[in-house]
C-alpha cells in the first residue's frame, strides 16, 4: 500500500513545501526546508527505484478514478530512474545552494527563491512520475515557468533577456506539445500513455496522428535543446545564478530527453510507427550536426559557463543519436548518458559556481592561474572534463562506449566518426579551461582562497560519482536494460 | 469543395489565429507585441480543444431527463488548465518585460542587443 502512495508523495511533498517556503522568514530557514525536502525526495526516489527495478510496476490512481479515465501515476524502471536522477541532483545541489545563494541572491528574495526552486523540482519529478500526457504537459509548464523565474534572478541584466528568450521559445515548445496532445486526443479519446499506445495501433496511418507526432517531436525538441532548436540554452545557462545553472544543466534537458523517449516508445511505437516517418533519420542528422556544430561553438566561447552550455547542446546530440538508432544498444546509451551527463555537468557547473563565488565572474580570461590557488576546484574541473571527453575510467566513457557500439552495429561509419570527433573537440575545449586555469601565470597580488567546504563537498561527491560510475556500471546498465525491456525494443 | 471549406470552419479559424500569433512572435522586435502574439497563438490552441469536444447536435453534458447526446466535457476541462498556464506565462512574461525596461530603458530587441554588444 505504502509503495503506491510513494509515487504521489514524491510529487506532493515538494509541492506542499513550496508555499511553506515562500512564507518562511528570509534567511536560512527556507533553505533548511528545501534541504530536508530534497533529501526526503531522494529517499523516496531510491525506495521507489528499488521496488520497480525487478520489473514490478507501481500504478497509482489519482482521486480513485481508474485509468484510462483518471490520471494514473505509473512507475516503471524508466520513470523511477529519471526520478532518482532528479531527486539525487536536487539532494546534492541543496547543500551547495546555501553559500552560493547567500552571495548571489538578495536576502529579501531568499524565501521566494527556494520556493521557486522547490516548484521546479516538483515539475521535474511530476514529469517523471506521471502516466498521463496532459498531466505531463502541466508539469512541464510548472517546471518551465519556475525555471524562467530562476534564470531571471541572475545578477547581470542579461539574465532578464535570457529568461525572456527562454520564455518565448519554451512556451512555443509547450504549445506545440499541447497541439499534439489535443490532436491525439481527438483521434483516440484517451490521454493515458499505455492506453494511447493500444488505441494508436489501429490508427497509425491516420494523418491526424502524423500531424500530432510532428508537433510533439518539435515541441519536445525545443525543450530538450535539440540542435538547431537550442538557441535559448546558452544564454539561459550563462546568466542564471550558479545554483540554478547546476540544477538546470543536470536535470532539465535530461527530463526532456526522457519525455521524448516516452513519446517515441511508449505512446507511439518506434518500430511500428516512428521508423515509417522521417523522424528517426532526422534524429540521426540533427544529433550528428549538433555534436559537431555545438562543440565547435564551445571552443570559441570566452565565458566558461557559456562554453559548458554549448557542450551541453553537443551532449544532448549524443542522446538524440541514441534515440535515432532506436536499437537496444542505442537506447542503453541514451539512458546511461542521461545519468552520466547529469553527473558530469553537475560537477563541472558546481566547480564553475565555486570560481564565480570567489572571483565574481565566469570570463575565461579572468581565470589566469586560478587552478593553483583553488586546487580542489581545479581538480573537479579536470576530472569532470575527462568524463566529458569520455576517458576510460570515468562515467562519460561508458555512455560513449555504448553509443559507439550502437553506431557500429548499424555499420554507420560516419556517425561513429562523428562521435569520436566530438570527443576530440571536447578535448580542445576542456583543455582551453585547463590551460588557462593551471598553466597561465597568476596575475600579481591576487590572493584567492579555495572555495568553502560547503561548495567543495557536493562538488566532489559528484566528481567521485563520475569515477565510481565509470568503474562500477551495475546500477546504470541494469537500469538501462530494464528501460530497454520496458520500452519494448527487441535486443 | 464548398462543403469541405464550410464544414471545417473551426479549423480554419484555429489555423488562421495560430499562424497570426506565431508570425507575430517571430517577426516583431517589441517584447510586449511578442507576448501578445504568443497569447493569440495559445488561444488558437484553446479553440482547437474546445471545438473538438463539440458533438454535432449535442447538448450541455448534464445528467437529466432528455439529455442523451451531449458534448464531450473533458477537452473543456483540460483547456481550463491550459488557460491557467497561459495566464501565468503572460503574467511572468510581462513582469520580465517590466524588469527589462527598468534595466535597459527599452523593450525593443534590437536596441537591447546593441546595448549588450557595446559593453
Amino acid at each position: 500500500m505504502i509503495e503506491q502512495q510513494l509515487s504521489l508523495l514524491l510529487v506532493a511533498v515538494p509541492l506542499l513545501a513550496a508555499p511553506v517556503a515562500s512564507i518562511l522568514p528570509n534567511g536560512r530557514l527556507p533553505w533548511l526546508l528545501a534541504l530536508v525536502v530534497s533529501w526526503l525526495c531522494l529517499a523516496m526516489a531510491i525506495w521507489q527505484f528499488i521496488i520497480v527495478l525487478d520489473g514490478h510496476i507501481i500504478s497509482y490512481e489519482l482521486g480513485g478514478w481508474s485509468p484510462p479515465w483518471g490520471i494514473e501515476y505509473r512507475i516503471d524502471a524508466v520513470n523511477a530512474f529519471v526520478a532518482l536522477i532528479v531527486a539525487g541532483i536536487a539532494a546534492v545541489t541543496m547543500p551547495y545552494a546555501l553559500r552560493s545563494v547567500e552571495q548571489e541572491i538578495p536576502k529579501k528574495q531568499s524565501s521566494l527563491f527556494y520556493a521557486t526552486l522547490l516548484l521546479f523540482l516538483v515539475g521535474l519529478l511530476g514529469i517523471a512520475q506521471t502516466g498521463d500526457v496532459f498531466n505531463l504537459f502541466v508539469f512541464l509548464e510548472i517546471s518551465s515557468l519556475s525555471s524562467y523565474v530562476l534564470i531571471g534572478m541572475g545578477r547581470q541584466r542579461r539574465a532578464l533577456t535570457a529568461a525572456y528568450q527562454y520564455l518565448i521559445m519554451g512556451t512555443i515548445g509547450a504549445t506545440f506539445l499541447l497541439i499534439g496532445i489535443g490532436l491525439l486526443y481527438a483521434e483516440t479519446g484517451s490521454l493515458n500513455m499505455v492506453d494511447l499506445h493500444a488505441r494508436l495501433e489501429n490508427a497509425l496511418d491516420n494523418r491526424t496522428v502524423h500531424t500530432a507526432f510532428a508537433f510533439i517531436v518539435i515541441g519536445i525538441g525545443l525543450k530538450l535543446a535539440m540542435f538547431p532548436l537550442h538557441q535559448w540554452l546558452p544564454n539561459a545557462y550563462t546568466y542564471a545564478p550558479s545554483v540554478v545553472t547546476v540544477f538546470l544543466a543536470a536535470t532539465a534537458t535530461k527530463v526532456a530527453v526522457y519525455v521524448m523517449l516516452r513519446m517515441m516508445f511508449t505512446v507511439f511505437s518506434f518500430s511500428g510507427f516512428v521508423r515509417g516517418t522521417p523522424a528517426d533519420e532526422m534524429f540521426l542528422i540533427l544529433g550528428t550536426a549538433g555534436i559537431i556544430a555545438a562543440s565547435i561553438y564551445a571552443i570559441y566561447q570566452r565565458d566558461a559557463k557559456r562554453l559548458l552550455a554549448f557542450s551541453s547542446v553537443a551532449q544532448v546530440g549524443y542522446m538524440v543519436l541514441g534515440i535515432g538508432f532506436g536499437t537496444a544498444l542505442g537506447l542503453t546509451a541514451t539512458v546511461v548518458h542521461i545519468f552520466n551527463h547529469a553527473l558530469m555537468k553537475g560537477a563541472l557547473f558546481m566547480a564553475l559556481g565555486a570560481i564565480v563565488y570567489r572571483i565574481g565572474s565566469s570570463q575565461i580570461d579572468k581565470f589566469d592561474g586560478l587552478g593553483r590557488q583553488m586546487p580542489w576546484t581545479f581538480g573537479a574541473i579536470f576530472i569532470g572534463g575527462l568524463s566529458l571527453i569520455g576517458i576510460p575510467g570515468t562515467a562519460g566513457f561508458i555512455s560513449k562506449w555504448y553509443l559507439v557500439l550502437a553506431a557500429l552495429e548499424q555499420q554507420s561509419w560516419f556517425i561513429t566518426a562523428t562521435i569520436l570527433l566530438g570527443s576530440l573537440l571536447a578535448v580542445v575545449y576542456v583543455w582551453k579551461l585547463v590551460e588557462v586555469l593551471f598553466f597561465r601565470e597568476t596575475s600579481k597580488n591576487s590572493k584567492i582562497k579555495e572555495a568553502p567546504l560547503s561548495l567543495l563537498i557536493p562538488m566532489w561527491l559528484l566528481v567521485l560519482a563520475n569515477i565510481y560510475f565509470g568503474i562500477d556500471t551495475r546500477l546504470t546498465i541494469n537500469a538501462a536494460k530494464a528501460a530497454v525491456q520496458l520500452l519494448g525494443v527487441a535486443p | 469543395m464548398m462543403e469541405f471549406i464550410l464544414g471545417h470552419y473551426n479549423y480554419w479559424i484555429v489555423i488562421f489565429l495560430m499562424m497570426l500569433g506565431f508570425y507575430t512572435v517571430i517577426s516583431r522586435g517589441n517584447m510586449v507585441k511578442k507576448i501578445v502574439g504568443l497569447n493569440i497563438f495559445q488561444v488558437s490552441v484553446f479553440l482547437l480543444y474546445i471545438s473538438i469536444g463539440n458533438v454535432s447536435g449535442g447538448t450541455t453534458p448534464i445528467i437529466a431527463e432528455g439529455f442523451t447526446r451531449y458534448s464531450n466535457p473533458l477537452p473543456h476541462v483540460l483547456i481550463l488548465t491550459a488557460i491557467v498556464v497561459g495566464v501565468a506565462t503572460t503574467a511572468l512574461g510581462l513582469a520580465l518585460v517590466v524588469r527589462i525596461k527598468e534595466a535597459y530603458g527599452t523593450i525593443e530587441e534590437d536596441e537591447i542587443h546593441d546595448q549588450d554588444q557595446s559593453l
